[in-house]
């Protein structure tokens, strides 16, 4: 049984079927690519599985229970974390707020205990701080932590929103887009990044990326979506020479 | 100079009531990008819910502080839960519908609370006096010059003032420095990501919705102290608070503080030095040049419409 388990999962908006019988697999410690051209259901699938789409038909399961008809901050908690494909911070909180809102699932004093500060409250408070402090230092944003979110440089910004979504402690991490907009020495340092993620949190990533040097050099699997269908399953080289994944979205064979 | 100040006082006293309850119009509409109008109501049932507890426990005689302690805090407590319910009952089960529907509701709210306070069973349709909790006198009298140039400061002014400082800086922790206030801040910027982010956004809400409520409620008490209570008492504040509020700019907490102190100064400018007719109309023409001047308010952030 895999962590994360999708199955036979469609998703119908009216007449449009933004996904179909779509299947899927992640276990901790992997690293699994979504490409496809534009409209082929990708973030539709993020979607579903962070509980903001309803899926029409199939099971989203992690570590075998359902997650369907969760709500978003339940499934979060639960363990799926995600990051947009135009950033989402919190535009107007500090750097170390938006990390400390990932702390917020795991508070378990309730208003009372903010207002009465009892020394366990005190205690968890400190231990949060703490904590986001050294997740900011693992990115290379803690001497700017108290800075608003909004006044960063882009490249911080996109780094910004994987450790606020690591910071709810996520055994799936799911990354719209990550290298959207990066140069390419930003590009390279986020592969590393990732892979660092992947290794050091011990944790299954799914990854959506048009840049295709970037899928290929660092997914193991890769799954291809072209018009809500499932086209090829495989490793970088097996979806590379797939046909209908040339036809579909690569045009040509990439370097 | 000692006229002048006295309108000074009096604004401040009055402006720190608007001030109270504009900040329940602002933190809503921070989270929600709603405009509670049902808001004054909750204000008004302040003043009931205060008045029932006054009657209540007058046969006791308990000293004046206990006295009023039991009376903010039951009309506070009270108030939260009707913040608590309405938002429940009337405005969650339309989150997801077109704003439109859910400001209509909100009026509805408001008008049905203002027909609930007047039936006998709530309170009835006749203004009533406060019972004497507290008796109004001065308590800072300066005399500036001559006999006829005086200055006073009544207790109630300062209850009202101390009051409001008091919660707003309670307020300003609540918001700053704690996780609950961590989760406002977050839902205010984004509301759907916040949620995926492993926040209870309907919990924010309520939490918000009671906050706002219970700072409604101290203000409802103060003026039935000061003036007296009414089924309709709620319906010029409510919109003066929300002038204010707006003037701020429309979901800032400091906005909201420093709107409805401008809000009372001008009005008791006005009454002091133009005319006591003009003292209504002048929130609403302040509200008519902060639309043409600067619509997002003293210290309202800018919003940029997406397209």
């Amino acid at each position: 049984m895999a962590l994360l388990e999708i199955s036979n999962l469609t998703v119908q908006f009216g007449g449009l079927r933004a996904l179909s019988g779509f299947d899927f697999e992640l276990d901790e410690g992997q690293l699994h690519g979504l490409i496809g051209p534009n409209g082929a259901g990708k973030t539709t699938a993020f979607n579903v599985a962070t509980g903001v789409y309803q899926p029409t038909m199939g099971d989203v399961r992690l570590a075998g229970e359902s997650v369907v008809g969760a709500r978003p901050f339940e499934i979060n908690r639960l363990g799926i974390a995600r990051t947009f494909q135009n950033t989402r911070l919190f535009s107007g909180l500090t750097v170390l707020e938006n990390v400390l809102v990932g702390f917020n699932q795991s508070v378990t004093h309730g208003f009372w205990g903010t207002i009465l500060r009892t020394p366990h409250h005190q205690r968890e408070d400190r231990m949060h701080e703490h904590e986001a402090m050294r997740l900011l230092e693992r990115f290379g944003l803690a001497n700017r932590s108290e800075e608003l979110a909004q006044n960063l440089p882009y490249g911080d910004q996109r780094r910004l929103e994987i450790a606020r979504a690591l910071a709810t402690r996520p055994r799936i991490l799911l990354l719209d887009e990550p290298a959207a907009g990066m140069n390419p020495q930003e590009k390279i340092a986020l592969m590393d990044l990732i892979r660092f993620i992947r290794d050091e949190f011990s944790i299954g990533i799914w990854l959506i990326e048009h840049d295709m040097k970037l899928v290929m050099a660092i997914c193991e699997r890769i799954t291809v979506l072209d018009h809500g269908e499932t086209i090829a399953v495989g490793t970088a080289a097996e979806v590379q020479a797939d046909p209908k994944v040339i036809e579909a979205y690569l045009g040509e064979p990439v370097g | 100079m000692d006229y002048l100040t006295q309108q000074l006082i009096n604004g401040l006293s009055i402006g720190a009531t608007y001030a109270l309850i504009a900040l329940g119009y602002t933190m809503v509409y921070g989270v929600l990008r709603l405009i509670n109008f049902a808001h004054g109501e909750v204000y008004m049932m302040g003043a009931v819910v205060a008045y029932w507890i006054a009657i209540g426990i007058a046969p006791w005689g308990w000293p004046v502080w206990g006295a009023l302690a039991v009376i903010f805090g039951g009309a506070m407590g009270a108030c939260a839960v009707l913040g608590f319910a309405i938002e429940f009952f009337a405005y969650r089960p339309l989150r997801n519908k077109p704003r439109l529907v859910v400001l209509i509701t909100a009026i509805g709210v408001s008008l049905l609370l203002q027909n609930l306070a007047q039936t006998r069973y709530v309170f009835g349709p006749t203004p009533e006096a406060f019972p004497a909790v507290i008796e109004a006198k001065t308590v800072v009298r300066w005399t500036m010059g001559g006999p006829d140039n005086v200055v006073t400061v009544s207790n109630l002014d300062l209850l009202s003032l101390g009051l409001s400082l008091g919660l707003m800086g309670v307020l300003a922790w609540v918001v700053l420095r704690t996780r609950q206030g961590l989760a406002l801040r977050a839902v205010s910027y984004r509301f759907d990501t916040s949620s995926l982010m492993g926040i209870n956004t309907n919990r924010t809400i309520s939490f918000t919705f009671m906050l706002g409520s219970a700072l409604a409620a101290v203000a409802g008490v103060v003026d039935a102290i000061r003036y007296d209570v009414r089924p309709l008492m709620g319906l010029m504040p409510g919109l003066k608070a929300f002038v204010a509020a707006v003037l701020g700019g429309i979901g800032s907490i400091p906005g909201a503080f420093v709107g409805g102190l401008v809000i009372g100064l001008i009005e008791t400018l006005v009454k002091g030095y133009l005319s006591s007719a003009y003292s209504d109309a002048v929130a609403f023409v302040v509200l008519i040049v902060i639309l043409l001047v600067r619509p997002s308010g003293i210290l309202g952030r800018y919003e940029a419409e997406k397209l």
